[in-house]
């Protein structure tokens, strides 16, 4: 599917992974424009029924990205963070999603290239994967 | 049997407690519970292998509390019920004691570090058949699981009774109900079951302690046990946490570690 361009949602924490995505612009670094980001207080902030409203709204791949352990502004809604993606992810396996399709990761202020690359990557496996078509199926079975 | 219904008829008539909480015969084969307050009417207590409900449930009601101190009938899920509940901080001590009928009577255990003792002595893992039925899942492909569970969500109507007969979701106002904004869609349609599925099983993370009364509800036989047993096996994996052990503890999602294991963070 060549021409087929992913749409990829990312949630994102105010202090790390925004100023980082932020820095990746002010650098002049050019990535994939297949994602959109939202800023969120903290990582611990991101519900993961955000995470399934995104999919449900036509997102393809998902990001999840904060501050690295030890550098949460909060001191330590990253590591609760941690321990709810640890256990959410499980459970989407489980029940037949394929985790590849959302992709966490710890991005730092001073980490642009790093934001370039991961989205970069991202955009590239979400591309492969194609459309999350098996969830949008169920979209089109519902009403909402 | 009838050292249970001895034991409730001494605890009412002396008023150490104002309610027995336990089963009686009910329809198609099932027990149902019985509120037994007066000391006469305890001869209709029973207790075989049909009384399976998690009467537990019944401490988080209103109308329940109300009626005074209660003497709850206690299957070892419900002990372990007992103690997540007071963890979360929703049982006084002094407002409940439990009686564990066993063969040679019935224990009468009054505080919660007596509630501990016998749970820490009883079997609280996953039984062999339930582990190996997990087993199974991790072996089938992600397609044919999806599958499985897009078949069983279907029938799902959004009648909530897997959380009406949870002792866990005591809530006074859900997440299902709130609709500024809608996070669960109303009608049953199979992308809203999924989602109202994937927020039961995850509330219920690190706090289930398996009684089984969510599938036992569920008028279309879904098995939401398999999600309860899969959490509580990551999370036993993940964090080395059972729920229901102490009447004291760290949450499991509501705690952490600085080197919780995972793999998959770049």
């Amino acid at each position: 599917m060549p021409d087929f361009q992913p749409k990829i949602v990312a949630f994102v924490c105010n202090w790390c992974t925004y100023a980082g995505a932020d820095l990746t612009g002010t650098s002049r670094m050019k990535y994939s424009p297949q994602v959109s980001i939202i800023r969120f207080p903290c990582t611990g902030r991101i519900d993961f029924m955000l995470l399934l409203k995104a999919f449900a709204s036509g997102a393809d791949g998902i990001i999840v990205s904060g501050c690295h352990p030890n550098d949460c502004h909060y001191s330590s809604g990253n590591f609760h963070a941690r321990r709810r993606w640890i256990i959410f992810r499980g459970l989407l396996d489980f029940l037949g999603i394929d985790v590849r399709r959302v992709q966490f990761s710890w991005v730092s202020a001073a980490e642009g290239a790093k934001w370039a690359q991961l989205v970069n990557e991202t955009s590239e496996r979400i591309r492969e994967l194609g459309p999350f078509a098996g969830y949008q199926r169920l979209r089109g079975l519902g009403v909402g | 049997m009838n050292a249970l219904r001895e034991k409730a008829r001494e605890l009412l008539a002396t008023k150490t407690v104002q309610v027995v909480i336990g089963y009686a015969p009910g329809s198609g084969g099932a027990a149902r519970a019985l509120f037994v307050r007066e000391a006469a009417q305890a001869g209709e207590l029973v207790f075989d292998e049909t009384c399976l409900q998690n009467l537990a449930a019944y401490l988080m009601k209103p109308e329940v509390r109300r009626l005074g101190r209660a003497a709850l009938v206690a299957r070892p899920a419900t002990l372990r019920t007992i103690l997540q509940l007071a963890a979360e901080n929703q049982l006084a001590e002094s407002s409940l004691l439990a009686l564990v009928p066993g063969a040679d009577g019935v224990l009468s255990l009054s505080t919660f570090s007596a509630i501990e003792a016998h749970v820490a002595a009883q079997d609280n893992d996953l039984s062999a058949a339930e582990k190996s039925e997990l087993e199974k899942f991790a072996a089938m492909g992600l397609d044919e699981r999806r599958e499985f569970w897009q078949e069983q969500f279907s029938r799902c109507l959004k009648c909530y009774a897997c959380r009406a007969a949870c002792p866990l979701c005591y809530c006074t106002r859900c997440t299902v109900e709130c609709n500024q904004p809608q996070w669960i869609p109303v009608p049953a349609h199979d992308l809203g079951n999924l989602e109202w599925n994937v927020m039961r099983a995850m509330h219920l993370a690190g706090r289930c302690t398996n009684c089984g009364d969510c599938s036992r509800a569920c008028p279309v036989g879904i098995p939401l046990y398999l999600l309860n047993q899969k959490l509580c096996s990551d999370v036993l994996s993940s964090f080395n946490q059972r729920s229901g052990m102490a009447a004291r503890a760290d949450h499991s999602l509501s705690t952490f570690k600085p080197d919780d294991p995972e793999d998959f963070i770049r």
